[in-house]
């Protein structure tokens, strides 16, 4: 017998109460070889940073997980090291995005920029258009990544099925 | 979209065929207008389901961050529940050592955050946020004190029903949750679009905790119950012993 699923709701605008009371963001330590920052920005469909938003990132082959709020700017951030690639697919990270406004959370990815061959070979990747991917590959921004997230609009971000 | 002429909140009639599925661009909660993806969701390959989530061990936990009356000195105002209940996959099978993190209003209805600006008093000895591990039968408890009911902007005389909200993880990455649990009898459950964005009754209904006598300590606090119910624990083709 299956049992009905709890329907999902909102982390509305307080979330911060219960989820961010300590600092989740380092995937790595900033001091380990190899540690860079991966930052972007949450705008929603008028192009308006979205202050309330929570951004949780997982590298499933390394294990590794963290959970950064949005500041004033709409900015989150995180700390680590490249994930290892396997079985064929391309390095990285899987995204939830918790906001006011979203009743459910959202599935996005971060690609990185400087796997061109593997992410040229990712199935998930060649299945989408360039515009698509553009969306889910981080940019390169003087040493560290930048990622931004729209949800809705021309250059909206690429979600997936959950 | 606007609100009816008297203020009232859209509510759109019930769909059975939602399911469990909250409707994410529900036009009665207007946050959703330009936050609510748009496009079509990309399907991911299958093997997605097997993508084991992240594990939070005892140590990320305080011996009393289960505990919301016992963070201070002195106990918070309000009426002492127990709210307990198992978190389970849709086959059943208990979700044992995942982390269930909560967090809510005071007993006046007031969050303990700088944006809250609800003229109800705050409550020093209540900061509204506790988080455990589930035990082997998938079990998480908390003892609080019941959330006050609190005014808010999505419509004129906007109010939400009490509630307490949940972030639930699984043993796999997309059983991933967060949700808010509800207490039995609310007048306000019509007028909310949080809780009318579910538009299967049937599914609004499990978001209610119940009332239970056994679990209510004689001369000390109410008990609660309320499962909760994840996706499935992967997708069947992976051995048990391998997870």
């Amino acid at each position: 017998m299956t049992l009905p699923r709890t329907a999902s709701q909102t982390v509305g605008p307080y979330y911060e109460i219960g989820l961010c009371r300590r600092p989740d963001n380092e995937l790595a330590a900033r001091d380990v070889a190899g540690a860079f920052e991966l930052s972007g920005r949450l705008f929603d469909g008028e192009g308006a940073p979205i202050v309330d938003g929570m951004i949780e990132a997982w590298d499933a082959v390394g294990r590794r997980w963290g959970r950064s709020g949005t500041d004033g700017d709409g900015r989150f951030s995180f700390w680590l090291t490249k994930p290892d690639a396997q079985d064929g697919r391309a390095p990285r990270l899987d995204v939830y995005v918790f906001a006011r406004g979203l009743l459910r959370h959202q599935l996005t990815r971060v690609y990185f920029p400087d796997e061109a061959e593997a992410n040229g070979a990712d199935p998930v990747l060649s299945s989408l258009d360039d515009a698509e991917r553009a969306t889910l590959t981080a940019e390169q921004d003087d040493g560290s990544l930048r990622f931004d997230i729209r949800m809705q609009g021309e250059q909206a971000t690429v979600f997936f099925e959950h | 979209m606007s609100d009816y002429a008297d203020g009232s909140p859209i509510v759109l009639p019930d769909d059975p065929s939602f399911g469990p599925e909250v409707q994410v661009d529900y036009p009665g909660y207007r946050s959703t207008r330009w936050r609510a993806p748009q496009r079509r969701l990309v399907t991911l390959p299958e093997e997605m389901h097997d993508v084991a989530g992240p594990v939070f061990g005892a140590e990320t936990i305080g011996e009393l961050d289960h505990d919301l009356t016992r963070q201070y000195d002195g106990e918070p105002l309000g009426e002492r529940i127990i709210v307990t209940g198992r978190v389970l996959d849709e086959d059943g099978r208990p979700q044992r050592g995942v982390l269930v993190e909560v967090w809510q209003a005071n007993a006046a209805g007031r969050y303990h955050h700088v944006v809250d600006q609800h003229p109800a008093p705050l409550d020093p000895n209540f900061a509204g946020a506790g988080r455990c591990l589930t035990d082997d039968e998938g079990r998480y408890r908390f003892v609080t004190v019941k959330p006050g009911a609190y005014p808010w902007g999505n419509h004129e005389n906007a109010w939400r029903p009490a509630h307490i909200h949940f972030s639930v993880f699984g043993r796999q990455f997309l059983q991933r949750l967060v949700t808010q649990m509800y207490f039995p009898g609310d007048p306000l459950f019509p007028y909310d679009p949080i809780f009318t964005s579910v538009r299967d009754p049937r599914s609004r209904e499990l978001l209610v905790a119940r009332l239970d006598m056994g679990l209510t300590k004689p001369e000390w606090a109410l008990g609660f119950e309320w499962d909760i119910v994840l996706g499935r624990d992967g997708n069947g083709t992976t051995p048990m012993e391998n997870r």
